[in-house]
């Protein structure tokens, strides 16, 4: 029997709520919120409260996956890179850079979100730039 | 009364009467639980009176119900105020727990927090550390009950009218143990709306928690719309100790809730 508490932070907002997520034999099977997190105290929201259920969830995307004659196939990370920078650049010297928008996400650290900002103004010419949570 | 309680546990490890303890421990600068597996491992060991009693407790019993499920054969220990204690008496009525397998570790809440939760006995009936406070009437009930009838209905549809529906009362609660709920079902709630049909919704978790809520008060702690659930689920235990004689938690445990058993109807 291996069980453990594990603190954690919510991945679904930028909040910053604290959890323990509990883990039972290797398989996350619960969250409770963390009474002493300042952000909240002891309170989720609903999706916080089931965030254990996407980390063995079978929907899970593991593999890149590329749409081919209208059924996603899985892909190289390679190809799919490849793939994904030949389609913005077309796109861009078609419809010119205000045709693309970038959604940051909750689920990755500050730099990378700095990182996608750069991209979309720097590389690509557009302040399209918004989060997640509006997608 | 952090050591007493480590004293107790340490023997209980040591001796191998226990697989494993429930109780709460610091961890990164924070408080939660924490299942003891070493007599080695307790010198982090916590009752939950991190700025003030009883601000940091956890539903170790839900915890306790869950982990038991997988490991039905395994003895635990497990930490409790008076109020987690009618918490296992009612589990142990409602066939959750197996009683053989369990080990509480009792403290005695301080005359501050039994005011605090007007908690009618903030004691378990075996404690190790801590000192027996008096019990507190439920002043809240009261509070409401003094406003006329429509304003007392318009309290709670304000109240209700702020719950953004995150099933935290159901998700925290040791005594909410289907496996299907209610509140989950189209056929009976609307569960689309937010905020939830009101005051169904509320109602009808008030309804399930007659004969069960055992006044913990955990739901009222994490609800991040602050509604004072605890006052509405103690009146609710104050209408079936009127009409039943039953409140749970507080006789024995093999004593079944009296909205389990066919009997005859309270008469009025």
């Amino acid at each position: 029997m291996d069980y453990r508490t594990v603190l954690t932070t919510c991945a679904y907002c930028g909040c910053g709520c604290g959890l323990y997520l509990e883990v039972l034999d290797g398989r996350v099977v619960n969250t409770i919120p963390c009474k002493t997190t300042p952000v909240n105290e002891g309170k989720l929201c609903v999706k916080g409260w089931n965030i254990h259920e996407f980390i063995h969830s079978p929907n899970r995307l593991t593999r890149p996956l590329i749409r081919k004659n209208g059924a996603l196939t899985e892909a190289s990370w390679e190809e799919a890179l490849d793939y994904t920078a030949g389609r913005l650049w077309e796109i861009k010297e078609k419809h010119g850079s205000d045709s693309l928008a970038f959604l940051a996400s909750a689920k990755v650290t500050n730099e990378e979100n700095y990182l996608i900002q750069k991209f979309a103004r720097a590389a690509v010419g557009t302040n399209n730039v918004d989060h997640c949570a509006r997608l | 009364m952090n050591e007493k309680v480590k004293a107790k546990v340490k023997e209980l490890l040591a001796s191998g009467r226990i697989k494993g303890f429930w109780g709460l421990r610091t961890m990164q600068g924070n408080i939660g639980p924490f299942l003891f597996s070493s007599p080695d491992d307790l010198d982090e060991l916590v009752v939950g009176d991190r700025e003030r009693p009883g601000d940091t407790r956890y539903p170790l019993n839900k915890l306790l119900v869950n982990l038991a499920r997988c490991y039905p054969e395994e003895v635990f220990g497990v930490l409790v105020r008076g109020c987690d204690e009618r918490g296992l008496k009612t589990l142990y009525s409602w066939n959750q727990l197996n009683p053989e397998k369990v080990v509480p570790v009792g403290i005695a809440c301080p005359q501050e927090l039994a005011e605090a939760c007007e908690c009618l006995k903030p004691f378990p009936d075996e404690f190790v550390a801590g000192e027996k406070a008096e019990g507190s009437e439920f002043v809240s009930v009261a509070n409401v009950e003094s406003l006329s009838l429509e304003s007392r209905l318009e309290h709670w549809l304000d109240q209700f009218a702020k719950c953004i529906k995150c099933y935290g009362c159901r998700d925290i609660c040791p005594v909410c143990f289907c496996k299907e709920c209610t509140l989950e079902k189209d056929d009976f709630i609307h569960t689309g709306d937010l905020p939830p049909e009101n005051p169904i919704f509320h109602l009808t978790r008030a309804v399930h928690m007659a004969g069960r809520c055992i006044d913990c008060g955990l739901c009222n702690e994490a609800c991040p719309a602050d509604i004072p659930l605890r006052t509405l689920y103690k009146k609710v235990a104050d209408i079936i100790d009127e009409e039943f004689h039953y409140r749970p938690g507080y006789g024995d445990p093999k004593e079944k809730s009296p909205l389990n058993i066919l009997g005859e109807a309270p008469k009025h």
